[in-house]
């Protein structure tokens, strides 16, 4: 970042010895102090412009299904865990329960239930777990880190034992299908529709309040009688369904329940898309609309290096100095933004 | 004597097998103000976070308003009207200034998502900080960008704000500059000119809350050993008392 950035600070805050010089880099620059999605945003624009300049089919319709597909998923599970991360923990034992739930649903619908209804039943355990994640971390204060941990592992051998170790296909009309997640479009919107929504809960309703406060200050906002003990459950809860949710949506896109699908791979991805978005590990900051765009941006990269004929091998390199960089780019910025308001 | 807002009688807590607060009886009248003293350990934070609902006694009554009463909560006993002021430590930083003072008694919309009413609490905290003549840049910047006096302002107003019946000082003065601590001790001498509020101030540094005081207890040890009307002591016959009491307590352990 130039030194440009440096003294720039939100309209009317500007104290004395600034006249505005409302220049398009001043205003960017005044962007990225304020918006921390703006950073990623602006990644992800560069990303674009230079893979759809090095392959012409990378803005065709088939490639921006493909990589809306793989975003959406990724973004759903990452709202969730922004949630958790905001509230000072983390689920490492979501992308289990990404496989575990279509597999519940595939089966209440063997036993004759209808497919609605069948993929409400199969969200019931994803929130079962993120209850007992919650009550582990929280009530027996086991660290979340370990407590989920642990369910990972445990739900993934779960998994295999109900599917006996084998993928089985998903029964639904083309309608069911279409609208959840069957086709690009709708997973897109889903993905949309969730941020959107949970973005609204963070920043305007009294569960993110609380949720930010309990992650900001633990004692303090237990002190005035925050309630973070169901803060953090709630979200734990949260997190978990939304990550049977992306499963199953995921199932119908691909046409297949997969016992290990999704795993570590895709939420070590939300986590890192939560990252790289703005949200910070340690709790009481973060952004889901970020999450969204971090989840853009590692599909956009991950699809690109594919179609430019990049190694597939280079992606995890790629992907972790990326991580490196916003992190330390987050770090320079938080440091601007303290800077920026105490002169 | 005028009417009396809270009451203990004997309360006690242990955690485990250490006893931390022996037996306490308070009174507190409507509008006056009450110095808890005692050295470090003597049960001055226990007894105060029985009295905001944090800790339960392991035995002992509490009467409020005349009233045998068990405070449940935090949040109970704000609903009752008792107002722990915390210090600047209990903000959230990433919260701004008027979704702190509101924390936990938000306005809000209703309906089941419990929709924030950003612009009513917005307006109710800049009049309040206004009444107050606590100067902020303005009411939406996040707590972390203010200066500690800034975040000390808040932090009472926070307090003051709730309409409480009695408020609950904690070391106001521990670690804070001589200005943050002239705020503090303005705010508290404002409430007493009101009359309508009752103040306990906990503290170690006997000499700088004395004046503000009505009436004076020392804790040691555990249990309240000393119960005076300021006006009846003085600096100096507290001094002696504490310095007794270390006396006596090293001539125990020499023994």
């Amino acid at each position: 970042m130039g030194t440009d950035n440096a003294d720039s600070l939100p309209q009317g805050q500007d104290p004395a010895g600034h006249p505005g010089r409302p220049g398009l880099l001043r205003r960017l620059g005044s962007a990225l102090l304020h918006y921390r999605e703006a950073s990623i945003a602006i990644a992800g624009v560069v990303l674009i412009i230079y893979f759809q300049s090095t392959a012409p089919a990378f803005l065709s319709p088939g490639n921006v299904a493909n990589l809306a597909g793989y975003a959406a998923t990724t973004a759903i599970i990452a709202a969730g865990q922004v949630m958790v991360l905001i509230s000072g923990e983390v689920d490492l034992s979501v992308g289990q329960v990404y496989a575990l739930s279509p597999f519940v649903m595939y089966y209440a619908q063997q036993a004759g239930v209808p497919i609605v209804p069948a993929i409400v039943i199969g969200l019931i355990p994803a929130a079962i777990i993120g209850l007992i994640n919650g009550l582990i971390s929280v009530v027996l204060e086991i660290p979340s880190f370990i407590a989920t941990l642990g369910t990972l592992f445990i739900i993934n051998s779960v998994n295999l034992l109900i599917s006996g170790g084998f993928p089985v296909q998903p029964q639904a009309g083309p309608m069911v299908t279409a609208i959840f997640g069957g086709n690009a479009l709708s997973q897109i919107l889903w993905a949309i529709g969730v941020t959107l929504f949970f973005q609204f809960v963070l920043l305007k309703t009294r569960w993110g309040c609380h949720t930010i406060a309990t992650g900001g200050n633990l004692i303090g906002a237990e002190e005035v009688g925050v309630k973070i003990r169901r803060i953090k459950i709630g979200n734990f809860i949260i997190c978990s369904v939304l990550g049977g949710f992306a499963g199953i949506l995921d199932c119908f896109r691909i046409g297949s329940i997969d016992p290990l699908a999704g795993g570590t791979e895709i939420m070590f991805m939300a986590i890192a898309s939560a990252v790289i978005g703005g949200t910070l590990l340690t709790g009481g900051s973060g952004t889901i609309i970020g999450a969204f765009l971090g989840a853009v941006v590692l599909g956009v990269l991950k699809d690109g290096f594919t179609l430019t004929g990049w190694s597939a091998y280079t992606f995890d390199m790629i992907l972790g100095a990326a991580i490196l960089l916003t992190m330390l780019m987050n770090v320079r910025l938080s440091h601007l933004r303290a800077a920026g308001r105490g002169g | 004597m005028s009417e009396e807002v809270l009451r203990t009688e004997h309360l006690a807590k242990s955690f485990g097998k250490v006893t931390a607060l022996k037996d306490a009886s308070i009174r507190l009248a409507k509008g006056e103000v009450l110095g808890l003293l005692g050295d470090n350990g003597a049960g001055k934070s226990t007894l105060l976070k029985i009295l905001t609902g944090f800790h339960q006694p392991t035995s002992g009554t509490i009467y409020f308003e005349g009233k045998e009463t068990q405070l449940k909560s935090v949040s109970h006993a704000r609903a009752l009207g008792i107002e722990p002021v915390y210090q600047d430590l209990a903000l959230i930083n990433e919260l701004n200034v008027y979704r702190n003072m509101f924390l936990q008694r938000e306005i809000m919309y209703g309906g089941p998502l419990r929709i924030l009413n950003d612009a009513a609490m917005r307006e109710q905290a800049k009049e309040q900080l206004k009444q107050m003549r606590v100067n902020i840049p303005s009411v939406d910047v996040e707590i972390s960008k203010l200066s500690g006096g800034q975040r000390q302002a808040i932090a009472v107003a926070r307090s003051v704000y709730s309409n409480a019946k009695v408020l609950l000082l904690d070391e106001p003065l521990a670690a804070m500059g001589v200005k943050e601590s002239g705020m503090i001790l303005d705010v508290v001498r404002h409430l007493k000119e009101k009359g309508d509020v009752s103040v306990i101030i906990v503290a170690h540094n006997y000499a700088q809350i004395f004046d503000f005081c009505d009436r004076i207890n020392l804790l040691q040890n555990g249990e309240i050993t000393f119960d005076q009307r300021t006006s009846d002591t003085s600096v100096e016959e507290l001094t002696s008392l504490v310095v007794n009491e270390y006396r006596a307590a090293r001539a125990g352990t020499q023994r």
